[in-house]
């Protein structure tokens, strides 16, 4: 772990503590108001409370060119960051993707290419009906579940090393309610007072972000409920795709995927326009491919729904799939981290409330 | 230029801000000249966290009801008496109106913060403090059509007779001169001015601290008093507190403030007590040190406590000194260390049974024998880890400043001066002669810069 940015961000976080003017903003400064001196684990748990909404930042008296240099969303995005990768499982591409948006095209084409040439070798005799005709259903499966599964898996295991990381202990359902209801609603990128966030526009409130994200969130969270019924639909009820404009898996998964690809186009329009001094810039490219990624996720899974008799459709499957996959992979690499990680410090925020 | 803008302000803090805005809002064209650059506009305005409220019933974030006698009462307690009663009671009675007022210029209200649970009544804070406030303020001024110029400052107000006809300013490196048609001082004290407190003060101002902008420097003021307005407020005194000694010379805020000395035993650069750390509850007390330590040789004090007393105050920006013995604690602070021992352990002596010790309230706790004595909260320091602070004097504000009446019109011997306003702490010392009151300077400034911007918004269409 970047144990400089770790002291950079205690020595704020005591100037804070000190000062806590900006006690109304967000879950952060709370949090640091309960303690008294922040071992590593503590700036940790700080850090990923933080949403980068910058109220903190345009509200300080202290920043810039004061001596005391006061940038808190800046030193907390670096912090989580190095913490992402810190507790990566395997180390092995623990930065290259969180840095890099090449690095997560590159993903993508080699995604496209694997699934391509599975829709070569395997699809032959695949014999089923829509796209199981190019790729069987027992194949789709055999390629889909462990890319899923094993990523998750991952994060599962870095949870448990940040969990012991920040001195977790014994939850109850209520903290998680609290934290699922925060995420929910994003009350971090509130501001405190509905107004919003300085994301965009300097010292400007605006929900914009939030709603943006929001967008992304819950475009996403609808796409994959739809995965979900459509496997549910096969293994339980025996009803196989293709499925009808009015299935359960197109009344959620076309709206979620159109709602994902406004949101992240969106948020990349957001992105574009944010200071980038108030944000971990080394990992901006990183950031920035994995909007892009999500984008390219939905966008290419609604041509493949608009254009499903089209000729191009083994190119078009192939790109879509390569894409999910790619996404799935990199979950524990990615920005994509950042829902698990945030939501498991929102639940043990809930809980240091508590006690 | 001049024939582009109706009203001038000068300063752009709270006060100049409520005045270019309520100005604006009737249409004039208004020009506000800031001295700092724009990352550090808004004065000491921008070190704020709250203002005191009068309320009837609950209003705001803020509960129950502080009506306006109690306000008065509490302000006369501060002054000892030093205010115009008239004046203070329009400031007192108008703080009402100016909560919803400034939540609709953009300020956002929240309950008050950790740690200061006894202003939360009387005082509403401001989420993210007085730099959020200055923020949202300069938003809405622009928005109005409010001109802002940084790194303006006004050097010369020319009074002719009965009026100011001439503004000069310095913009970057070129010389202005304009005539507008009324202007605006709020343009803070001159604590900054090292030369000005000295003279005021005596050479010990050298070593003062100053806790807020470097920018307040009184050039306008002395220029106006130079050329016959008339002035109020004692030119010899200054607030000031005790901060930790390692604070920046200026702009160190709220967060050099050292809330540890009532738990302390506090001694000066001979390592000799000098006045009673316990007299009373620490917000009563803050003020009074920065006096104290103004007296003692090379204007410094170290403040030393023992392992027992470091969780019982608010932590402060710089971690103290710490030490494992008082000798050691003694060399690292550049104390004699027999004389140091020797203080400790007379005190200590001096303490008697700490069975009903409570940090929170006067317990009573005094020394025997001592002199001075600790009067309350005297335990023996006893238990290591010892920790020790500096103290310097830190300045917040001066009281010298212009005389106003209740339209915050400015005025020489020989009457008013017909297109000069004042506001905020230019002109507080007509109503805080000596003393403060939390959340009281933030209350001058909104409600005399709304009044000096109505007034002038009102001579000019
Ligand atoms: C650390 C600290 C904390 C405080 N906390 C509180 C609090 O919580 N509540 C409260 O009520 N009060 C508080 N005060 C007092 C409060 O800051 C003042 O009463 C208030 O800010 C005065 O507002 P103002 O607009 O008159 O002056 P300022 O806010 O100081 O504004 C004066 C402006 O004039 C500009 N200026 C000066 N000279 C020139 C020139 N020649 N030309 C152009 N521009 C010039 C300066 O750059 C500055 O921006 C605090 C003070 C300090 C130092
Ligand atoms: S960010 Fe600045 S204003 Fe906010 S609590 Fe920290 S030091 Fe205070
Ligand atoms: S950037 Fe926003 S979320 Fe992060 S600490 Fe500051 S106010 Fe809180």
């Amino acid at each position: 772990m970047s144990t400089d940015a770790v002291k950079e961000a205690r020595r704020q976080v005591e100037v804070c503590n000190a000062c806590r003017y900006c006690e109304g903003y967000c879950s952060v400064f709370p949090a640091i108001s309960r303690q008294r001196s922040f071992s590593d684990g503590d700036v940790v748990q700080l850090a990923n409370l933080c949403h980068n909404c910058r109220g903190c930042y345009y509200a300080c008296q202290y920043t810039e060119p004061h001596e005391f240099a006061i940038n808190v969303p800046k030193v907390l995005a670096e912090v989580q960051q190095a913490s992402w990768q810190e507790h990566a499982v395997p180390q092995r591409f623990a930065g290259a993707f969180h840095r890099s948006g090449v690095a997560i095209a590159f993903a993508v084409v080699i995604g496209f290419a694997l699934i391509f040439w599975a829709l070569k070798a395997l699809g032959e005799n695949a014999g089923g009906e829509g796209f199981y005709a190019l790729l069987s259903h027992t194949a789709m499966v055999a390629i889909f579940a462990p890319a899923f599964l094993l990523p998750l898996l991952s994060i599962g295991l870095s949870l448990r090393t940040y969990w012991r990381k920040v001195g977790g202990g014994r939850i109850q359902i209520s903290d998680i309610t609290a934290a699922v209801g925060s995420a929910a609603r994003m009350k971090n990128l509130s501001g405190g007072h509905e107004e919003g966030c300085n994301f965009e526009d300097e010292d400007r409130f605006s929900n914009a972000r939030r709603w943006r994200h929001q967008a992304v969130m819950y475009g996403f969270l609808l796409c994959f409920a739809s995965t979900c019924s459509a496997t549910v639909l096969h293994f339980v009820f025996h009803m196989p795709a293709p499925y009808g404009p009015l299935s359960l898996p197109k009344i959620l998964g076309v709206p979620g995927g159109i709602l994902l690809s406004i949101g992240t186009l969106a948020m990349a329009e957001l992105k574009l326009r944010a200071d980038r001094t108030l944000s971990d810039n080394r990992v901006w490219g990183g950031e920035m491919g994995f909007i892009v990624l999500l984008f390219f996720v939905s966008t290419s899974g609604l041509v493949l729904y608009l254009f499903a008799d089209a000729g191009v459709l083994d190119v078009l499957l192939a790109t879509h799939l390569g894409a999910v996959l790619a996404l799935f992979l990199l979950m524990p690499y990615t920005k994509m981290a950042h829902g698990f990680y945030r939501l498991t410090a929102l639940v043990k925020d809930a809980h240091d409330q508590r006690s | 230029m001049s024939e582009t803008h109706d009203i001038v302000v000068v300063g752009g803090g709270n006060a100049g801000l409520c005045a270019a805005i309520t100005a604006a809002e009737t249409g004039a064209r208004v020009l506000l000249l800031e001295g700092a650059p724009k990352p550090y506009r808004g004065g000491n305005s921008r070190h704020t966290r709250n203002f005191r409220c009068m309320h009837e019933g609950p209003l705001s974030v803020l509960e129950d009801s502080y009506g306006e006698d109690e306000y008065f009462n509490d302000l006369l307690k501060v002054t000892a008496g030093k205010t115009d009663e008239n004046l203070a009671r329009l400031v007192i009675r108008s703080s009402q109106e100016c909560l919803r007022w400034m939540e609709r210029q953009g300020v956002h209200f929240q309950p008050s913060l950790s740690g200061t649970l006894s202003l939360g009544r009387t005082n509403a804070f401001f989420l993210g403090g007085g730099k959020a406030l200055v923020n949202a303020y300069y938003r809405t001024a622009q928005r109005l059509g409010v001109e802002v110029k940084y790194d303006a400052h006004v050097k010369h107000l020319a009074l002719d007779g009965d009026q100011v006809s001439k503004l000069e300013y310095i913009s970057g490196s070129e010389r202005r001169q304009i005539s507008p048609k009324a202007i605006i001082v709020a343009a803070g004290g001159f604590q900054s001015n090292f030369d000005w407190l000295v003279r005021a003060w005596g050479p010990a101002a050298e070593n003062f601290l100053i806790r807020g902008t470097p920018y307040n420097t009184g050039v306008v003021l002395k220029d106006l008093l130079d050329q016959g307005a008339v002035p109020v407020g004692d030119p010899t005194q200054c607030h000031a507190v005790a901060i930790d000694g390692r604070a920046p010379k200026f702009d160190g805020g709220i967060v050099t403030r050292l809330d540890c000395v009532i738990y302390s035993v506090v001694v000066n650069k001979h390592a000799k007590r000098f006045y009673d750390e316990g007299e009373d509850v620490w917000p009563k007390r803050y003020a009074i040190w920065g006096r104290l330590v103004a007296a003692q040789p090379d204007q410094v004090a170290y403040s030393i406590i023992d392992a027992r007393s470091l969780d019982l105050f608010m932590p402060s920006v710089f971690p103290p000194i710490k030490a494992d013995t008082i000798e050691e604690l003694a060399g690292k602070l550049n104390l004699p260390e027999q004389e140091l021992r020797a203080t400790i352990d007379a005190f200590n002596a001096s303490c008697g049974s700490v069975e009903k010790f409570h940090p929170t309230e006067l317990d009573g706790l005094t020394t025997s024998g001592l002199t001075p004595a600790k009067t309350n909260w005297a335990r023996p320091i006893v238990t290591p880890p010892f920790y020790g602070y500096s103290l310097r004097p830190g300045v917040t504000f001066t009281y010298l400043g212009l005389k106003v009446d209740e339209n915050a019109q400015t005025t020489t011997q020989a009457g008013l001066i017909k297109n000069l306003w004042a506001a905020g702490e230019t002109m507080a010392g007509s109503i805080l002669g000596q003393g403060y009151l939390a959340g009281f300077g933030m209350t001058i400034g909104t409600v005399f810069g709304r009044i000096a911007g109505r007034e002038a918004a009102a001579y000019v269409n």
